[in-house]
């Protein structure tokens, strides 16, 4: 019998695989993982202690930089938050702008967890691929927004600046230049007998498990529950498009890289209805007040952002500052079934398990 | 704890207004030439207030003006009185209750002379707004309102400035009053919301009714719908209750609260709090569950061995803001590491390291 020693070994948190500044300690028997634990907190800003001395708009650029890869919906939490306490009416065009801003930070963000994943997995050209494609989103967002990645866009009661002369046309031509492209990503990678061997029922867990570890998105999808807060507790006009909630039943990791290409789609039908749907004019700011303060009392709302649910809480005072701040970080709960996943595996799956939860660490330390 | 807070910045705001107030009147002395205590000069210093377009001016012996000039009497008495002890090189004397100087320091009973004053000032405003009014609508070709153009021979345009000050007269009326009342307005138009009944009233009711029923009608603090927070229902825990409660709401064939959303603390400087949002994939049901607990040894059951999912979220609240939470596995800094000193959340955290 071959005579195994345990081991301890440091992965991060400077590592290019795991998607930040994380780290992860794992024990070793061998080859197979006896315990695993993540080690977060590298990049903690304390957004929500800094928010408490902050104006609510001031307080808008700091969500950017909580999930960088989808900092449109981090806009959209803050404000819906204090929208709903304050009972403001978005104007349609806006709400327009905010769900085909959204969507398109969303594609973005799954065609980021598309290419590194692949690479993650030791193939490189998907990788450019897929950054091709999502330059051209962060291109027509830097049109909108004036920025690449740190939109800073959304505004209680609206949207910043209105689009620019043909953007509508240009986000319309876009859908189907990405359908084809989807179609090619597919043949590159999906049928791939190695890839699948890496990822086809590796890093699986139940419907029960997913639920009872509060996780959200594609990594609860991934089980068969079908629940996504844009369909089930429509907030914004989500309720005036047509789409579907694409779900499986694997559990695996091969799942949630299907559920996430299928959610690209999704995204793509609701740009082109957003788009066919557009209003001509009309405001992009609804009438509210020059300095905003929330209503006494709490209030805390949840959205579907890439990664899952994303929530936030305020308590207010009345005055023009929180009182108290927090958001639900959906990359931060989704992480904590990692242990639980990695205990037993192979080590070298801990990266394809890793990559498949989809994390960004701006969100997870908050 | 936060009304308190309201009253002191309402205190502070009604000093300033006053303070401002008393300068701007203190120049319009000044500029009237030092030597004027007449008394048919009350009603132009009484109107020398920010809201310059009081309806007083001197050459009407009209009802308004005798009004204002009744109210503002007293008042000017004082500021004559204070003149000329400024004239004559005294101090001003610091009981200036009705005067116009409230003194540079902010003791309690400068505050409360500054208050009065202000409110003076407001009924004085009130007064002559409501006489404006009377007097616009009956007879309008009064020359009271600084507005109106001196020597103007024109009817309609007399009627105009008056319809113009008389406008003003309540705007400013108005402004006063509401700061006066400060945050009142709100609480009174909250009730006035209510009148129709949540469509998560009948979640609500059953929740507390199961509740009730299995675990005693006393183990509530409170129940009540969340207007602010899209209607949800409100389960407030006692603190010795809060995890039969949870357990109750996640074993509960009727309720089966499955998946933990969101748990997080709050400092609110006289207690601290621990929201958890709980959501059923059965029942597609939200529900909101709070607990109060002591601040100088804050406490409270995990929730870990109910929802896996609340590990990390406790862990936060662990780090931020000192909460523990017996029960759980590995209660840990999360975020900010061992060896940081204090809790950064906490309401009256003094950072260890200036420098970070």
């Amino acid at each position: 019998m071959i005579r195994t020693e345990e081991m301890i070994l440091n992965v991060g948190p400077q590592h290019p695989s795991t998607h930040g500044v994380f780290r992860l300690v794992v024990k070793i028997d061998g080859e197979i993982i006896t315990e695993a634990k993540p080690v977060i907190g590298y990049l903690h800003r304390g957004t929500e202690k800094l928010a408490e001395d902050l104006q609510y708009t001031q307080i808008i650029p700091y969500t950017d930089r909580m999930d960088y890869l989808s900092s449109m919906t981090n806009n959209y939490i803050l404000c819906h938050a204090v929208e709903t306490m304050m009972g403001i009416e978005i104007p349609e065009r806006a709400d327009f702008l905010r769900v085909i801003a959204m969507e398109l930070n969303r594609i973005a963000s799954h065609l980021v967890a598309w290419g590194t994943y692949i690479l993650d997995l030791g193939a490189t050209s998907p990788f450019i691929y897929a950054f091709r494609d999502r330059e051209m989103i962060i291109n027509m967002l830097n049109e909108l927004s004036g920025a690449r990645l740190t939109f800073n866009y959304m505004r209680v009661g609206g949207v910043k600046w209105d689009a620019p002369e043909g953007w509508i046309e240009k986000v319309g031509s876009f859908v189907p230049y990405l359908r084809g492209q989807l179609i090619g990503y597919h043949q590159l990678v999906s049928g791939n007998e190695i890839f699948l061997d890496r990822v086809k029922g590796v890093g699986k867990y139940t419907k029960e498990e997913a639920i009872q570890y509060s996780l959200s998105g594609p990594n609860l999808r991934s089980t068969g529950v079908k629940w996504d807060l844009r369909k089930d507790e429509p907030y914004s006009i989500y309720n005036r498009f047509n789409f579907d909630v694409p779900t499986s039943e694997d559990g695996d990791c091969l799942a949630r890289y299907h559920l996430r290409l299928q959610e690209i789609e999704e995204s793509l039908k609701i740009l082109e209805q957003a788009v066919e749907q557009f209003p001509g004019e009309g405001p992009i700011m609804a009438k509210v007040p020059k300095i905003i303060k929330a209503p006494k009392g709490e209030a805390f709302v949840r959205i579907e952002s890439p990664r899952g649910e994303i929530g936030c809480y305020i308590y207010s005072d009345g005055k023009k500052e929180p009182y108290r701040l927090k958001f639900r970080r959906p990359s931060f709960y989704n992480l904590q079934i990692l242990p639980k996943l990695l205990k037993g595996e192979n080590i070298a799956n801990m990266i394809a398990i890793l990559g498949a939860v989809d994390i960004v660490l701006g969100e997870v330390d908050g | 704890m936060s009304g308190e807070k309201d009253l002191e910045q309402l205190k502070k705001e009604a000093v300033a207004k006053a303070k401002a107030a008393a300068a701007a009147k203190r120049k319009a002395m000044e500029l009237a030439g030092g030597s004027a205590p007449a008394e048919d000069t009350a009603a132009p210093t009484a109107s020398a207030e920010p809201e310059a377009s009081t309806p007083a001016s001197d050459d009407g012996d009209d009802l308004a003006k005798k009004k204002a000039a009744a109210v503002a009497k007293a008042k000017a008495a004082a500021a004559a009185k204070k003149k000329a002890m400024e004239l004559a090189g005294g101090a001003p004397p610091a009981e200036t209750a009705e005067g116009d100087n409230a003194p540079a320091g902010d003791d309690a009973k400068a505050k409360a002379a500054a208050a009065a004053k202000a409110k003076a000032v407001a009924v004085a405003k009130a007064k002559a707004a409501a006489a404006a009014k009377a007097k616009a609508a009956g007879t309008s070709a009064d020359s009271d309102s600084d507005a109106a153009p001196i020597g103007g021979d024109d009817e309609k345009a007399k009627a105009i400035a008056a319809a113009k000050a008389k406008a003003k007269a309540v705007a400013a009326a108005k402004a006063k009053a509401a700061a006066a009342a400060g945050g009142k307005a709100d609480a009174t138009a909250a009730p006035a919301a209510e009148a129709k009944p949540s469509v998560n009233q009948a979640f609500l009711d059953k929740y507390v009714k199961v509740i009730s029923e299995h675990l005693g009608s006393d183990v509530l603090e409170d129940s009540y719908i969340n207007k602010l927070s899209k209607d949800v229902p409100t389960l407030v825990a006692k603190r010795d209750t809060y995890y039969k409660i949870a357990q109750f709401l996640k074993y509960n064939e009727l309720l089966g609260f499955d998946y933990l959303s969101e748990l997080h603390g709050s400092d609110f400087e006289t207690h601290m709090e621990v929201y958890v949002h709980l959501f059923s994939y059965k029942n597609r049901q939200s529900v909101a569950l709070k607990v109060k607990i002591d601040r100088s040894e804050p406490t409270i059951e995990s929730l870990q061995p109910l929802w896996a999912g609340a590990e990390w979220p406790e862990c936060e609240a662990y780090d931020l803001l000192g909460i523990k939470f017996p029960g759980h596995p590995d209660l840990r800094r999360i975020l900010l590491g061992e060896d940081w000193v204090g809790h950064p959340l906490r309401k009256d955290y003094e950072p260890y390291d200036v420098e970070v």
